[in-house]
Parts: structure tokens; sequence; C-alpha cells
């Protein structure tokens, strides 16, 4: 029983890693502009997808992850400078909307592009089982966690640390201010939606040899991340990261061992209780209504 | 004036909705898809009052219209009821589960509301497929009977059209009614500032879950309509994606608007049926339709086309509208 649970934390963290890296992206776009993007798992289809398509075409492996992972980081430029940019000062709705049929225009440029078959990605280092105790896990496991981790400390030292993360963190706060003080928040902008679709990317190809992909699979993708992005509490990045995780191991040890048909049930069932028993999130701080 | 102006639009469009089956009656677009327009201008008008007019937000209306419809087809196919108790029953299941969920859920706000309603709807899609004992599972329930209005069996394409055409114009009336009542202005108070309208006396909370309620019990009633005019149904056409679709109908004709959302739904229907011809370019050419409304029409594709023809109206005739009223 104990190795069961074992396993399926194993497999809990991994899936949460891929939904701490869309709930991650969630809450960067959302600290700087206030947009709920709903194409946030387009991205994860796109970074696959491309490298897929990249190797196909006779790309080295590596050469083809980095190609992929800079086409999604340019759709996700284009996707602020001509969808989210024009649309300046919408209500929420309304860019709800705006990035709902922007979801929807890139799985129909991919369909078009990429056919409707399911594709995988080679796993990076071989398919040898290791042991853990008395669970096993892929290599791929570990790229998956290890990258995870390393790519959410960068982003946490980059809005510590940084110019520039201190800049973008700035235009949440206030935009106005943040501009009076010489801040270029257009381009702000344009660098958290570039960061977002390049974690979107790294998470998608990361997953892509356990998980498999195809045209549609961002859907589902982007609404565990926009999920453990409010499980965490919107806003906080380290909260969508916690929230994305959690939100991994109770999906795994809800379909271990109660019923894997339910699982997704179960995931949005806590993430429901927890918005009623704390309607800020798990992390989040208590905001004040502006009357 | 605005009374009066009201029922104008309104008995054009009972006009337009009678005339069509007589100009056209074998006509695809209007006895086929015209039906499916109806259910989704129930669905849109209804939402409608809710976002639209409350300021609220739903991503998960498609359960409603599914509990409806699995009701009816639950309690017809296994039970042998007939489609009226079935329907009524149906009726109070989602009138019991609305209420229930609307206060704890409707005190969320703005995104939080959003994901609470979105995983409602998903919840309730993922039990339509996994409890296959009740619902047939993926592969849906079929059999479902017709409908049958005192001894007139609802058996042509034509017939259906007039039941529909009858209860969507009902519902219209319905929200027109409601807008512009006192409840009406308590949900539009509610929309402006929460807190402004409960000042005044606006007891916020009520007013929210009531209109919560209504708009999902029209949504159930359409439900078993449609359960009833397909003759099958499956976890599909409940799905996330169709939330998504309704809101969008109430979006593109422009918020707050009924008319506005009977538009939206009339256009969102038709599209698809038009795009086919594009083949696999559909996907691509909505996304992009949807994207560019709202960027350039955020106020809706309706109220923009009315806002832009009247403005003109203005500009050819300043001296006319300056004596207007």
């Amino acid at each position: 029983m104990l190795d069961q649970i074992l396993q399926f934390l194993i497999t809990g963290v991994t899936v949460g890693s891929t939904y701490a890296l869309v709930g991650l992206g969630f809450a960067i776009i959302y600290n700087a502009s206030g947009v709920v993007n709903f194409a946030q798992g387009e991205f994860v289809m796109i970074g696959a997808m491309s490298a897929v398509w990249l190797l196909a075409v006779g790309m080295p492996f590596p050469l083809a992850l980095l190609g992929a992972v800079a086409i999604t980081t340019c759709v996700g430029l284009a996707l602020n400078k001509f969808a989210i940019e024009p649309a300046r000062g919408a209500t929420v709705i309304t860019t709800i909307i705006i990035t709902i049929g922007a979801a929807i225009f890139l799985r129909g440029a991919a369909l078009l592009l990429w056919g409707k078959d399911i594709f995988a990605l080679p796993h990076f280092s071989g398919e040898e089982t290791l042991y853990f105790g008395s669970a096993t896990l892929l290599p791929q496991n570990l790229w998956v966690m290890g990258v995870t981790a390393v790519l959410v400390i960068a982003v946490r030292w980059f809005f510590d640390r940084t110019l520039t993360g201190k800049a973008i963190l700035a235009c949440a706060c206030n935009k106005d201010a943040a501009r009076l003080m010489g801040i270029n928040v257009g381009l702000m902008l344009l660098v958290s939606y570039g960061m977002s679709a390049f974690l979107g990317a790294v998470a998608g190809i990361l997953v892509a040899p356990i998980a498999f992909t195809s045209y549609d699979a961002g859907i589902m993708l982007g609404l565990k991340g926009f999920s453990a992005a409010i499980l965490g509490g919107m806003g906080s990045s380290m909260g969508a990261v916690a929230g994305g995780l959690l939100l991994g191991i109770l999906e795994s040890l809800g379909a271990g061992l109660i019923s894997s048909g339910y699982k997704d049930a179960m995931a949005f069932t806590v993430v429901l209780l927890v918005l009623i028993m704390r309607p800020s999130g798990l992390f989040g701080r208590k905001a004040a209504d502006r009357v | 004036m605005s009374a009066l102006h009201r029922l104008h639009g309104f008995l054009a469009l009972v006009v337009a909705v009678a005339l069509l089956p007589v100009l056209f009656p074998d006509n695809y677009f209007v006895t086929v898809v015209g039906v499916t327009i109806g259910f989704n201008v129930m669905l849109a008008v209804a939402l409608n009052l809710f976002i639209g007019f409350a300021g609220q937000i739903s991503l998960g209306h498609a359960a409603f219209f599914g509990m409806g419809a699995y009701a009816s087809a639950i309690l017809t196919t296994r039970y042998g009821w007939s489609p009226w108790p079935a329907m009524g029953v149906g009726l109070v299941i989602v009138y019991v589960v609305a209420l229930l969920i609307s206060r704890p859920i409707l005190k969320l706000k703005g995104h939080y509301l959003a994901m609470a309603t979105l995983g409602f709807g998903i919840i309730v899609n993922i039990i339509m497929v996994e409890a296959v004992d009740w619902t047939g599972g993926p592969d849906g329930m079929s059999g479902i009977p017709g409908l049958e209005l005192f001894g007139w069996a609802v058996d042509s394409d034509l017939r259906w059209y007039a039941v529909m055409a009858v209860v969507m114009l009902a519902t219209v009336l319905l929200s027109l009614n409601i807008i512009d009542s006192r409840a009406g202005r308590a949900l539009r108070a509610v929309h402006g500032s929460e807190v402004a309208a409960q000042t005044l006396g606006v007891d916020t909370a009520r007013v929210k879950s009531q209109v919560f309620v209504l708009s999902a019990c029209l949504a159930s009633l359409a439900g078993s309509l449609f359960a009833h005019q397909q003759n099958f149904i499956s976890p599909v056409s409940f799905n996330f994606f169709f939330s998504i679709e309704v809101v969008t109908m109430v979006v593109l004709g422009g918020l707050a608007s009924t008319y506005g959302a009977v538009f939206g739904a009339i256009v969102l229907t038709l599209l698809p049926q038009v795009l086919v011809v594009f083949e696999d370019y559909e996907v691509l050419i909505l996304g992009t339709i949807l994207m560019s409304i709202m960027i350039f029409l955020p106020q809706g594709l309706f109220v923009g086309l009315v806002r832009g023809s009247t403005g003109l109206l203005r500009r050819l005739r300043p001296a006319a509208v300056a004596t207007g009223d």
C-alpha cells in the first residue's frame, strides 16, 4: 500500500510539474496585465507539436527542442501584439473571450499544419526504468521534475533580483505610476507574454515523451493550469506552483485509489471546495474591493 | 417610450419568426437549423440575464442544459414516464441544485467565479460520461420519445419549428419584462456596483441567486426539449466547449441586450453551417472571427451595429434627432 502511494506520488509530482509551469505562466501574465490568458494551454501544445515537427524535418534533437521553444515564444509575443494590445482597457469578460478566440485560432492552425494524429517525442535520455525503493520511474520523470525546479527558481530569481523583473511587478502594482517612473509598460507586457509562452513550451516538450501530444492537447492542460493558479491564489506565482503540484498529486492519488474516470472531477471538486472555503485561494492575499 | 420601443423590436421578431417557414417551408436553414437556433436563443437569452444584466460570469451553463436533457431522457426511457412530468422533475432538480450552489459560488467574483462555474460544468459533464448505468456513458442515450401536445404529435421539422418558436419567443418576452421590472432594476444595480446596490437596500446575494436559478431553469427547459427533439443525447453536447459557445453568443451579440443575445445565438449557430464549405479552415476562421469582433467591437456585434447605424442617422439628420425626445 505504501509502495503504491509512493508510486502515485511520483506520477503526481510529474504531472503536477507541468500544471505548475502552466499555472506559473497564467500567474505571470495575470500579474503583469490582469488578463487571464485562456490560450495558455495552447502554448503547451504548440511547444510539443513544433518539436515533433522540427524533428520530423530532420533537425537534430537538442536543436529541435530549442527551435520549438523559440517558435512558441514568438507565438506568445504575437498573441500579445495582435490580440491583447489592440484590446487594451476591455472588460474581464471581453478579454476572456478574446483569449478563448485566440486558443481556438491556434488550435485551428495546428490542425491545419499537423493534422489530427497523436504524436510522441523520444525520451530525452533513454527509457530504462529506475527504481526508487519499490516504486519505479523513468528518466523522463526526473527530467520533468528537475527542469521544472530549475525554471521555478529562475522565475523567482528573475522577479526578486533583476531590474526587469521588478519593473514587471511595478506594472502589476500600478501601471500609471510605473510609466511615470520611466518603465516601458508595453515592453514589460511583451516580456511577460514571452516568458509565459516559453514556460508553456518547455512544459509541453518535457511531458510529450510520456503523455503524448495532439492538436487538441492544450485545452485540458490549460484548464488545469488555470486551476493551479486559482488554487494558489491568482497573482501569487509561487502559489501557482504549489497549486499545480497539489493538483497533480491529488489527481494521481484519486485516480489510483478511487477511480481513474473521476480523477478530473475530483481535482475540480477540490478547487471548488477551496474556493468556497477560501475565496482568494490557498496562498492569495485577501483583496480589498475598490468601491 | 421605452415600453413601446421594446415591443416594436419584439413584434418584428415575432413577424420574422412567423414568416420564415411560410416563405421557405422546405429550406434546411429554416426548419432544421432554425430549431437549433431556437434552443441556442433560449440558452443565450437566459445566460444573458446572468452575465449581461447582473454582470456575473458563468462558464458552466451547459451543465444545466445537460441536466434537463438527461433528466428527461432517463425518466422517459428507463422508467417509462411521459415527457411532461419528466420535464417538470428535471426542472425541480435543476432548481434545487442551482439554488444550493448559488449562495457559496456567487460570493466569488471575476476570475474566481469563472473558475468555480467552469469547474462545476466539468464535474457535471464527467458524471454524464462516467455514470454509465444511468446515462449510457460516452455513447449517450437513444430512443428518447418525441413530444405530444393534447394529441398533437410534434413529429416533423416544421412542427418542432413551431414549438421552439413559441418557447423561444416566450423566453425573449420574459427576459424583456424582467429587465424593466423592479427585479431587473435591482439586477442592473448589482451590475453597476454591488456595494452601492446594497446601501440602497437591494439584497444583492438574493438577487444574484435568483437570477442564477432562473437562468439555470430556463437552460434545463431547453435541455429537456432538446432531448425530445433529437431523440438522442450524449455528453459531448453539454461539455465545456458548449458552455463557452453560449457565453460567446451572449458576448458576440452584445452584453446586457436581449436582442443582442438573440442575434449572437443566430450568428453563432449559422456560422459553422456556413463555414463547413471551408472544411479544414473552419476552426481557424471561427477563432479569427471571434477574436476580431471582440477586439474591434468589444460592446458586441449587434449593439455595435445598432449604435453605428443610429450614429450615422444622427449625422445625416442632426435636426430630427435634436428635436426628438
